[in-house]
């Protein structure tokens, strides 16, 4: 909410990053309008053919060498009364990829994923600042509709949270509310649910209550409610944490198969599961962005040791 | 060394100890036992004890005024300075102002507790107001009858009727119905609210579409309570629009009406033959219990249907 504050950001990033590629972001965001990072991890190959294979639109910038940051976080602050929950974050999540936040309980991961879809706003003691640009647009700004944005930025839950309807119903409760015309509404449904992988299991009990679904089916449910009213990014927090491994398993390949269409943040408790699924990864420890890059990268040659402590199983 | 010669004295009084332990632990067990069974039959007790008085009042009352049940007695204007004939004003009367009450009371009582539970701050000012509401709920009912006659009647000038009966019966029955109205929409899980504004929906709207149907059932418990209460008060409508004798259906909501409550008050304390007319009171408690029995019936059918119809896609 407050104008830029560099400084903090500069000194910020050196003394935790040194040299890295968050300085050079920060530069690019002072001076030009169009949000575009250049990030070195970025250039590599495979990236750049797995956008062509996927026929992506091409990057804006020809060069290849520049990819669009969907989300722009910037110096973000945020705190619950005195509890400075989330300590000047700076991060660019790249479109159309799985971003994995991982770290210990309570380093704030869950506020962090919340800031994106302000659904923070609905605590009462909570207070942000700093910067946050979807599609470079400031969703902190005063003129930012919090529903507009909350339709762009959907979010499933850690515990599968029907409503007490029928399997249609909750599928078809946002477009309702937001005016879908009637017609649409039974192809739209349909629609989610394939894209939730979910189609084929209910699809002869569409109108029995959304509790008689396993809570694997549930959690698809949930994410197919979340497709019906045509995000561009989704957030899931822990999506798999209640379920058994094969549930798990379907989750995982859904969000795999969803980043095609969608930008995905996950934050996770599970290492495998980062590692498996997510081709970025941003650490946090106490409220802290410790590390960010590809997941690779982190896994495999974590700049700080303290990434490699909690990803070697040292802490948390 | 010492350990060595240690090890067995220890392992004694470990043994010894384990043994005392164990003891004690049966004792205590026993005595826990012992405990856990007074207090359920004291339990079985309260429960016996309640619907025992429960089943002689009910049978008692059927047992006494079934004899005085007849069509006639439900058709009939009352005769004979009401020592003959039948109870239908007072009927009529009876279901009018539960149903007049209830539109009063449960359309603002439902928003007021929509506002305190979903809007106002917490805070003095709402704390305050729901305090005010639990005094209001234990406020003796002949305080509330006086209210209602000061307030409709002599201040605003409404004629001693029906409506103004029923204002002030609703007015009886509002603290019920908010209260049981609040505490289910704040049973509602906290995660569909975030489920419903994570998809962008508003707060009104999550509120009409998911809280309200979800509280729905809470509060036609409330409702239940407050149909008998309505249906078996007797001060509110004392000084504010029931008669003692008014052998006509009432014409409008302005009229006088009799009221089965208060015909059987009248009846049992005030009557010029008070033990010849003993059948019929107790004809007339039978029919103000079926009612308020049938009231019920269809509130827990609607909320039973309602349960069903949320289930399923309209
Ligand atoms: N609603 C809230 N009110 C006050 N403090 C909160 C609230 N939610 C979270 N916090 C605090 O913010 C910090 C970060 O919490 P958060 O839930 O984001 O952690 P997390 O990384 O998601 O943990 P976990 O892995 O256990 O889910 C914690 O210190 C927590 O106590
Ligand atoms: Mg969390």
């Amino acid at each position: 909410m407050n104008a830029t504050k560099s400084e903090n950001a500069f000194s910020f990033a050196d003394t935790l990053n040194g040299e890295n590629e968050f300085d050079s972001d920060e530069d690019d965001f002072e001076s030009e309008n169009e949000i575009e990072f250049e990030n070195e991890i970025e250039f590599e190959n495979e990236t750049e053919f797995e956008n062509e294979n996927s026929g992506e639109p091409a990057p804006s910038f020809s060069t290849g060498k520049v990819k669009k940051k969907i989300i722009e976080v910037k110096d973000l602050d945020l705190w619950y009364g005195n509890n400075h929950a989330l300590k000047n974050i700076s991060i660019g999540i790249p479109k159309n990829k799985v971003f994995a936040f991982i770290g210990p309980s309570g380093c704030g991961k869950s506020t962090f994923l919340r800031t994106m879809n302000r659904m923070n706003d609905m605590i009462s003691n909570c207070r942000i600042e700093g910067e946050i640009y979807i599609d470079n647009e400031n969703i902190y700004a005063k003129e930012t509709d919090v529903n507009d944005l909350r339709k762009r930025v959907g979010m499933v839950f850690q515990k599968a949270n029907p409503f007490p309807m029928s399997i249609y119903d909750n599928v078809a409760y946002g477009p309702r509310i937001h005016g879908v015309s009637k017609k649409k509404i039974p192809g739209i449904v349909e629609e989610s649910l394939k894209g939730a992988a979910l189609w084929k299991e209910v699809k002869d009990r569409l109108k029995d209550s959304a509790f008689s679904l396993s809570g694997g089916q549930q959690q698809r449910l949930c994410i197919a409610r979340t497709l019906a009213v045509k995000p561009e990014i989704i957030l899931f927090d822990e999506p798999c944490s209640a379920l058994d491994p094969i549930s798990t398993r379907k989750i995982e390949e859904l969000i795999t198969k969803l980043k095609k269409e969608y930008t995905i943040i996950i934050v996770t408790h599970n290492m495998q599961q980062a590692a498996r699924i997510s081709d970025y990864t941003a650490f946090f420890l106490s409220g802290e962005l410790v590390e960010t890059g590809k997941t690779v990268h982190i896994f495999e040659n974590p700049q700080d040791e303290r990434t490699e402590g909690y990803i070697t199983g040292r802490f948390g | 060394m010492s350990g060595q010669n240690q090890t067995p004295e220890k392992g004694k009084t470990e043994k010894n100890r384990t043994e005392k332990l164990m003891k004690r632990n049966t004792a205590y067990k026993k005595r826990q036992n012992l405990y856990q069974k007074i207090a359920f039959s004291l339990m079985r007790l309260a429960v016996v004890v309640t619907m025992a008085v429960l089943i002689i009042i009910i049978g008692d009352i059927i047992l006494k005024g079934y004899p005085a049940i007849s069509i006639g007695f439900l058709t009939q204007m009352p005769t004979n300075q009401m020592t003959e004939g039948g109870i239908l004003p007072a009927i009529v009367g009876t279901i009018q102002l539960v149903i007049l009450s209830l539109l009063v009371a449960v359309p603002l009582g439902i928003i007021t507790a929509v506002y305190l539970a979903e809007y106002a701050a917490d805070g003095k000012v709402k704390r305050i107001i729901e305090q005010a509401v639990n005094n209001l709920a234990g406020t003796p009912s002949v305080v509330f009858g006086l209210f209602g006659m000061a307030l409709f009647v002599m201040y605003l000038g409404l004629p001693l009727s029906l409506l103004t009966a029923s204002l002030t019966m609703g007015l009886l029955i509002m603290p019920v119905i908010i209260r049981t109205a609040q505490e289910a929409l704040i049973a509602v899980p906290k995660e569909y609210r975030e489920a419903s504004a994570a998809l962008g929906v508003t707060k009104w709207e999550t509120i009409r579409r998911v809280i309200l149907p979800s509280a729905f059932s809470g509060m036609i418990t409330g409702i239940i309570i407050s149909t008998g209460r309505a249906a078996g008060e007797t001060a509110p409508i004392l000084f504010t629009g029931a008669v003692f004798f008014y052998p006509r259906l009432p014409d409008s909501v302005f009229s006088p009406f009799m009221a089965l409550s208060y015909h059987l008050f009248v009846m049992a304390t005030e009557s010029i033959n008070i033990e010849l007319t003993r059948e019929i009171q107790y004809g007339t408690a039978l029919v103000l219990l079926a009612i308020v029995f049938s009231m019920n019936l269809i509130a827990v059918g609607i909320r039973r249907h309602y349960k069903k119809k949320s289930f399923s896609s309209h």
